[in-house]
């Protein structure tokens, strides 16, 4: 895009610099963002003030606390076992995001790469079940894993995670496999590496940001689930954080400063694993969405 | 003795002089069975097994515990029938039309407007995706609790600018609850479209647009008459994603009204839970996801082939 030519009308004094003055359009896209991120803030803004507030303080609505206090952070991090719950989810997301990876990365590049027998018929029923909705297979899910004794156990969290995200991230390491030139792989066959020694020591090297950031999308998938978690955990212990968000606001109806003090413990995580791989995330969130 | 290692030294020779590519093509089936293996079994067992499963089981009575008797379509029948479901597809019409045109339309005015800065556009992306990357379930505590009848939009339009009466209670009415929680999700979900259209925006080539100004068509004209109909692939492609997602939103509903108050804002998946983990009526409960399986496919089929037919430019 031409975003450094002036405006029409100034075509004739070109000569000048352009940078001496915003021109007025440019101006008021700044003004327009500014404002739209502003109203974007607000609810979180008012989340983090709210979590600022002592208890008797909630409702009154200023937007800026009269007392600001961390207690609420203090409380929410050392009551109910928070602290626990933060690592389960951890430990469920991080485990689940690894498997993913492994899983899907050496079948990626399967489908990227070689050939056999039933390999479109497997690769389309992989398509076909992405477009189904997820919450279809919560019932039988919930029966198997019933039958399998994982209910109630952060195994079945896992085994249940995984399986839902490898379409989708074979599906999306496939496409960059086939965008790594062939070239490399046959150089290294002609120097006589076997299949696995090419895939481990040439590709797998060379697909370390593609991993990455599939690994980051599924930990936060993951780190946000809610809906299984909510289905096969009953034990207190066993809580993952969305879950236990969503009891804790059952449970202290009227204490929405712990409720979002606790929120927003749980999405500081995200948000620093966002912005340190930013922009790893919005080439996937592109190459994911793009092709569909 | 001889005899047997000149054989093998015939062999090896032969083998050295036929192309590489066949020396490994014949361990191909096996290398890429241990490739897929441990993928494709964990996949057949975990989500295809469940698939089929939860069809069968849509065709069932189902009995939690002792024999289930088999009962042909009736779960089938039995939605086309139950008013509730029709109330659940009048709110995912409403929730999808209010929700998905303007994260479209927004999701474009932010890209375009990012387009156009140079300075902090990475923070202004930053804070416009941080939305999409919130869980569900503490966004809709947040709003929640902004629309609470003692929470801040009450207080700012009902007291301060006394637009509202300051004591509504958003979420206890399908009228003014759907609007709130469609309102969430333009709030959560624009980040995404922006992001698509920020990508599609880098792949329309600067000449297109440098041309049409040196032909002399001014910014505005350039964005509307060049850039935004390049985008229309995508913004179909945006649409479709948005209105799949649409019909399947369930976090949002279950924690801000539960369906409630007496199923007046259930949706579609919304019900079924309720029908699966409250009643363990999971034969009925498999036939509704079935059925909005089917429904979800028919429109993005629809739109699918509304891309095909308007691709090309």
């Amino acid at each position: 895009m031409s975003t450094e030519s002036p405006t029409p009308s100034s075509g004739s004094t070109d000569s000048r610099p352009r940078r001496r003055r915003l021109p007025t359009w440019r101006l008021l896209v700044y003004i327009g963002l500014g404002l739209g991120v502003l109203v974007m803030m607000i609810p979180f803004l008012y989340t983090i003030s709210t979590a600022l507030k002592s208890n008797a303080f909630v409702f009154t609505p200023e937007f800026f606390p009269r007392n600001p206090t961390l207690e609420n952070f203090q409380t929410a991090w050392n009551s109910n076992n928070f602290q626990r719950y933060f690592l389960n989810s951890l430990k469920v997301a991080t485990l689940s995001s690894l498997l993913t990876v492994v899983v899907a990365t050496t079948q990626a590049y399967a489908f990227a790469r070689m050939q056999f027998p039933g390999k479109n018929l497997i690769f389309n029923t992989y398509l076909i079940t992405m477009m189904i909705p997820g919450m279809l297979f919560i019932i039988p899910q919930f029966l198997q894993a019933r039958e399998l004794g994982l209910l109630n156990s952060h195994l079945g969290l896992i085994v249940f995670y995984v399986v839902g995200s490898i379409p989708f991230q074979t599906f999306l390491l496939r496409g960059f496999f086939e965008s790594i030139p062939r070239a490399v792989e046959e150089a290294a066959y002609v120097d006589g590496a076997g299949r696995f020694t090419t895939f481990a020591r040439v590709v797998l090297p060379l697909a370390g940001p593609a991993v990455g950031t599939s690994m980051i999308f599924s930990f936060l998938g993951n780190w946000d689930e809610f809906t299984w978690a909510l289905t096969i955990i009953n034990d207190t212990s066993l809580r993952t954080l969305p879950i236990a968000l969503r009891l804790f606001q059952g449970q202290h109806a009227s204490q929405w400063g712990l409720v979002f003090a606790a929120s927003l413990i749980a999405i500081v995580p995200v948000i620093i694993v966002f912005i340190i791989f930013q922009r790893s995330f919005v080439k996937g969130v592109a190459a994911g969405g793009v092709k569909g | 003795m001889t005899r047997y290692s000149l054989a093998t030294k015939v062999r090896r020779a032969a083998r050295l002089r036929r192309p590489r590519v066949s020396a490994w093509k014949r361990g191909e089936y096996l290398a890429a069975a241990l490739f897929i293996a441990p993928g494709l079994i964990w996949f057949l067992g975990f989500m295809l097994y469940p698939l089929v499963y939860s069809f069968w089981m849509s065709l069932h009575d189902w009995k939690i515990r002792g024999p289930s008797e088999f009962v042909g379509l009736a779960n089938y029948a039995r939605v086309f029938t139950d008013n509730i479901n029709l109330i659940a597809l009048r709110n995912t019409i409403v929730y999808a039309l209010l929700s998905v045109p303007a994260q479209i339309v927004l999701g474009l005015l932010i890209a375009l407007g990012l387009e156009q800065v140079s300075r902090g556009k990475v923070v202004l992306r930053l804070i416009y995706y941080l939305p999409v990357i919130s869980s569900w379930v503490v966004v809709s505590l947040m709003f929640m609790f902004l629309f609470n009848s003692e929470g801040l939009f009450n207080y700012v339009f009902g007291d301060i600018l006394g637009l509202v009466n300051p004591n509504t209670a958003w979420l206890n009415r399908a009228s003014t609850a759907l609007p709130v929680i469609a309102l969430l999700g333009v709030w959560k979900g624009m980040g995404w479209s922006m992001l698509i259209y920020l990508a599609a925006l880098q792949s329309i080539p600067a000449e297109l647009t440098e041309a049409a100004r040196v032909d002399g068509a001014n910014r505005g004209q350039v964005t509307r008459f060049v850039t935004v109909p390049l985008l229309k692939p995508t913004t179909l492609f945006i649409a479709v994603m948005l209105t799949i997602g649409a019909f399947q939103s369930f976090i949002q509903f279950y924690i801000m009204t539960g369906g409630g108050p007496v199923h007046q804002t259930e949706v579609f998946l919304s019900y079924m839970y309720t029908q699966a983990f409250n009643f363990l009526d999971f034969g009925y409960a498999s036939a509704i996801a079935w059925v909005l399986a089917v429904l979800i496919l028919a429109i993005s089929l629809m739109q699918f082939r509304l891309i095909k037919s308007t691709y090309e430019y």
